[in-house]
């Protein structure tokens, strides 16, 4: 059995509780949070002990792993304190606000040879992960350009005060933290990571301390470029839906979680697939998991996780690594979107 | 208390559709308003589907009032409705936190509890708001009839997940102590879902998961869930039997169908041809009274 120990028990930190608790091979030795109406139900009602203070937790219920959902503000000290004592990380995306610390904590796990992963979830949708097959496979010629869009309704009127830490840009809140950096990844899953950032911008449409809308233009070595664009204020998509297409030479692939839709130029085809379109869904590109919850995909980043701790699977779909890669674009997002 | 055999889901109605957003968009186009999914709902019970099996969103208090205001036109009508709306208060999550949230949708007074009463009496508390959350649900249904009422399946999942057990007993208790009503439970976990259950001491229990020939969100697997289902300890309904379409409906129907031991079938449709078609197909399979 992994002995694993929450910190935060937010709204992707309940998540992860549950998924974790239902592995078969993982014991929930300790969840950590500052509010104690929350932990006084979590060890109450569901007999798991808790506390208010993480390293007393990390000393007295001396996990192997432990899965961290706290402010994004929070996440270097918290992690390096982890990795210090030799403890296996998952960490929520964003990795850290500032690339120096997600490298030197990549530095840390690396040197201690301990499994390190960051919620980058959409790695682990079916048909995002078959996008980069067929995009890495050539499969529409050579790629020269990417877009990725996200939408949401997080932020839909204005706030008078900071409610939360989300809605504090000292604390990591923001569309660009929130959503932006999801995209971001995945376009650097799927083709490659940016070398630079040529514009940005950052808009606020109802929050006064941080941005609800990010656009952004790459650039990529061989000339390739890129555009993002995102928005946690719009109401007209029922819950965050995202969206990669990659255009290439022979063709081009629209992806979203649900579907993926490659489009073959006339003459062109690939493996089965013929020229013109052809979709393919999720129910036929995901792979099963043992429990599920909200999506397969945060069930199977998770049995990642401890697949790695265990040794089982020595792949690496996200890590410190490549979510510093994704932090990088993000600094620079931030630093050209200020106008 | 025995289930009607064929249920009509309601995932078109509101811009839910497992496999294609577009598909999604087009229909929230279509259904803006109560009247035009009033005129798919009586397509329905006029092919004799009695069961609106649905989702507790604002809107549907619209076609609950309708229902109401006409008995004579749908005498049989049954409402068996899933809560909560997850998404409603997913987003208010992301937006204000979890306690903001829970002030935002409970009724005055019950938070105040909470976080200033005495922790001792947390158990009590959380039991009392998350029966004021029931009731706030419910009251969009007042004066139908709504014979099994439903825990939706992020939050079956997420209580089956952390173990909290007792929150499924508890509303099973609650729903038939204050609503005369039958607890059901949707889950993408049915093997796993049903063992609790009867752990729980509740006697075959009334559960709705994903069954389907591909095994599209059956967590444990095909056979697992075949023979779960043939055991025949709950009155399980079947639901996203075409997997979002990924199966061609006759195929599916008649795998789904051939499965001992169970009870119903949910879908969704659209069209007056479809609705038809899918119950006369179901009626056949089965061999229902006609």
């Amino acid at each position: 059995m992994v002995k694993v120990a929450l910190i935060g028990a937010g709204k992707m930190g309940l998540s992860h509780f549950a998924i974790i608790s239902a592995h078969p091979e993982v014991e929930v030795v300790g969840v950590c949070d500052s509010a104690a109406f929350l932990t006084s139900v979590i060890s109450k009602q569901l007999g798991v002990k808790t506390f208010s203070d993480y390293k007393k937790m990390f000393k007295e219920a001396s996990p192997d792993a432990v899965i961290i959902s706290t402010p994004n503000s929070t996440h270097f000290e918290i992690a390096k304190n982890a990795l210090e004592l030799g403890i296996h990380v998952f960490l929520e995306k964003p990795l850290c606000l500032n690339p120096a610390e997600g490298k030197k904590l990549f530095e840390i796990a690396s040197s201690k040879n301990l499994v390190n992963q960051v919620g980058y979830h959409n790695r682990f949708i079916g048909t995002f992960q078959e996008m980069k097959r067929l995009v890495q496979a050539g499969a529409i010629g050579d790629l020269y350009h990417m877009e990725g869009k996200a939408y949401g309704q997080v932020v839909i009127r204005p706030t008078k005060s900071a409610k939360t830490w989300r809605s504090k840009k000292s604390e990591g809140g923001g569309c660009l933290h929130d959503y932006a950096c999801h995209v971001v990844d995945l376009m650097n899953f799927i083709s490659d990571v940016p070398s630079k950032v040529r514009s940005a911008q950052l808009q606020s449409i109802f929050s006064a301390d941080i941005e609800d809308a990010v656009f952004a233009q790459f650039e990529y070595k061989n000339g390739t470029t890129g555009y993002l664009e995102a928005n946690w204020s719009d109401q007209s998509v029922r819950k965050m839906s995202t969206t990669i297409t990659a255009y290439g030479t022979k063709g081009k692939i629209v992806t979203d979680r649900q579907e993926l839709r490659l489009y073959l130029s006339p003459g062109n085809t690939f493996e089965g697939f013929d020229d013109g379109w052809t979709s393919k869904y999720i129910t036929e590109l995901q792979a099963p998991v043992n429990f599920y919850m909200r999506g397969e995909e945060y069930s199977a980043q998770l049995d990642h996780f401890i697949d790695g701790i265990l040794g089982r699977d020595t792949s690496v779909e996200t890590n410190f690594q490549t979510a510093t890669a994704t932090d990088e674009v993000i600094e620079q997002i931030a630093k050209l979107g200020k106008g | 208390m025995s289930l009607q055999r064929v249920l009509f889901g309601d995932n078109q109605f509101f811009g839910v559709n497992h496999m294609s957003e577009d598909k999604a968009r087009a229909q929230s186009m279509r259904f803006r308003d109560a009247a035009s999914i009033m005129k798919v709902l009586d397509d329905a019970y006029d092919a004799g589907i009695k069961v609106f099996m649905c989702t507790t969103y604002d809107r549907v208090g619209e076609i609950a009032d309708i229902i109401k205001a006409n008995p004579t036109r749908y005498p049989d009508f049954e409402f068996y409705p899933c809560m909560p709306y997850a998404h409603k208060y997913a987003n208010s999550v992301g937006e204000v936190g979890i306690l903001e949230t829970l002030k935002r949708f409970s009724p005055s007074g019950v938070m105040g509890t909470l976080m200033t009463g005495a922790m001792s009496a947390i158990t009590q508390d959380v039991n009392k708001m998350l029966r004021l959350l029931v009731d706030a649900e419910m009251k969009r249904f007042e004066g139908v009839k709504t014979p099994v009422i439903f825990l939706q399946n992020v939050v079956t999942d997420l209580i089956l997940g952390v173990k909290g057990y007792q929150f499924l007993a508890e509303f099973h208790r609650y729903i038939k102590e204050k609503y005369n009503a039958e607890a059901g439970f949707i889950t993408m976990n049915l093997p796993l879902l049903i063992d609790v259950l009867h752990d729980l001491g509740i006697e075959n229990p009334i559960v709705c998961a994903n069954v389907n020939k591909i095994g599209f969100r059956m967590c444990g697997g095909v056979e697992k869930y075949q023979e779960t289902i043939a055991r025949n300890d709950a009155r399980v309904i079947a639901m996203s039997v075409l997997a979002s379409g990924a199966i061609p409906p006759k195929e599916a129907l008649e795998w789904v169908c051939g499965l001992e031991g169970l009870d119903s079938i949910v879908f969704g449709a659209s069209s007056k041809g479809n609705i038809v078609q899918t119950k006369e197909i179901i009626d056949d399979l089965w061999q229902l009274p006609k």
